[in-house]
């Protein structure tokens, strides 16, 4: 007999109310350190969800490069220029009801927009989604930056992505020493403090 | 739109991952206007991004659409380099802030107004 319960829907469900709660707790908290902690909760929770569309190399980089780099690197920031006063600034009571208002109708905008396409919202049936042969993504995803695509076999003729995965490790190299440059220690503080 | 309890019976389809998108996107938005930390508003462009890598492996996934078969893995590779510039960006974007840390002495965005923006 078939189970009442579609566990991958269930999990769905679990990981975007995560997600979404604490994306919401990251725009209403006024504290810098808890935003930092909700965004942690929430990204991962996003890795969740790559899993479960079966993207798993995503999912995992997502938790590697985002959870464990870039938010430690934001956490630095925090801790770098966290004094008393800036810890906690609020925004004004009149900024935060617009930003509601504004917030509000562009989520409205696109939660029509993205229940307009019908083949969109349907989904497959289980029969279908059981039916999906399982394909780990690495090593297609790898062949794909080193130019030959495998996984396209209805259209032999995409294109790879060497070029772009050239450009973009010389933007990473490039910005790493930019930001090294900016960031350099100073001897002598500047003195145009407010 | 389905309703709930044939969420729980039924695969999930694209509408539900893009309205989990919209809802980091529209957060995100908000955190980037609203908040006065320069910080914040790195938190905020974090949270664009991912929204927008959530579409980019919805509309890839097989699990999810029948035809995700003409995309193939691009949704994925695209937002393996969203991730990757999203991390130079806080990069630079961090070593930004940490100069007007040292300059100004803090770290509201508001007291940046030296070029009467």
């Amino acid at each position: 007999m078939e189970d009442p319960i579609y566990w991958p829907s269930l999990f769905f469900l679990l990981f975007a109310g995560i997600a979404c709660a604490f994306a919401v707790a990251v725009v209403v908290s006024a504290n810098i350190v808890r935003m930092a902690f909700y965004l942690v909760m929430s990204l991962a929770a996003t890795a969740g969800l790559f899993f479960l569309a079966g993207a798993d190399f995503v999912g995992a980089m997502q938790i590697l490069i985002y959870v464990g780099g870039t938010l430690v690197l934001l956490v630095f920031g925090v801790m770098l220029t966290s004094q008393d006063r800036f810890i906690s600034m609020k925004t004004s009571r009149f900024e935060l009801g617009m930003a509601a208002g504004v917030g509000a109708c562009l989520f409205l905008l696109l939660w029509f927009a993205a229940f307009s396409v019908p083949e969109w919202s349907r989904g497959l049936t289980r029969a279908e989604v059981n039916a999906v042969p399982l394909q780990p993504t690495a090593t297609p995803i790898g062949m794909g930056l080193l130019g030959a695509r495998v996984d396209g076999a209805d259209s032999p003729d995409k294109a790879g992505y060497l070029l772009i995965f050239e450009i973009v490790s010389v933007h990473l190299l490039v910005v790493l020493i930019g930001a090294a440059f900016l960031a350099r220690a100073r001897y002598k503080r500047s003195t145009i403090v407010e | 739109m389905m309703p709930l309890a044939n969420m729980l019976t039924e695969p999930v389809g694209v509408s539900h991952y893009l309205v989990v998108g919209a809802v980091l996107f529209v957060c995100g938005a908000l955190c980037m206007a609203t908040k006065r930390n320069a910080i914040g508003v790195l938190l905020g462009i974090e949270l664009v991004l991912n929204g927008a890598n959530l579409n980019f492996i919805a509309f890839g996934s097989p699990y999810l659409r029948n035809d995700a078969g003409i995309i193939g893995l691009d949704g994925q590779l695209m937002s393996l380099f969203v991730i990757v510039l999203a991390a130079a960006e806080a990069a630079v974007a961090l070593a930004i802030a940490l100069n007007f840390y040292n300059s100004f002495g803090t770290i509201d965005v508001d007291r940046a107004d030296q070029l009467q923006g």
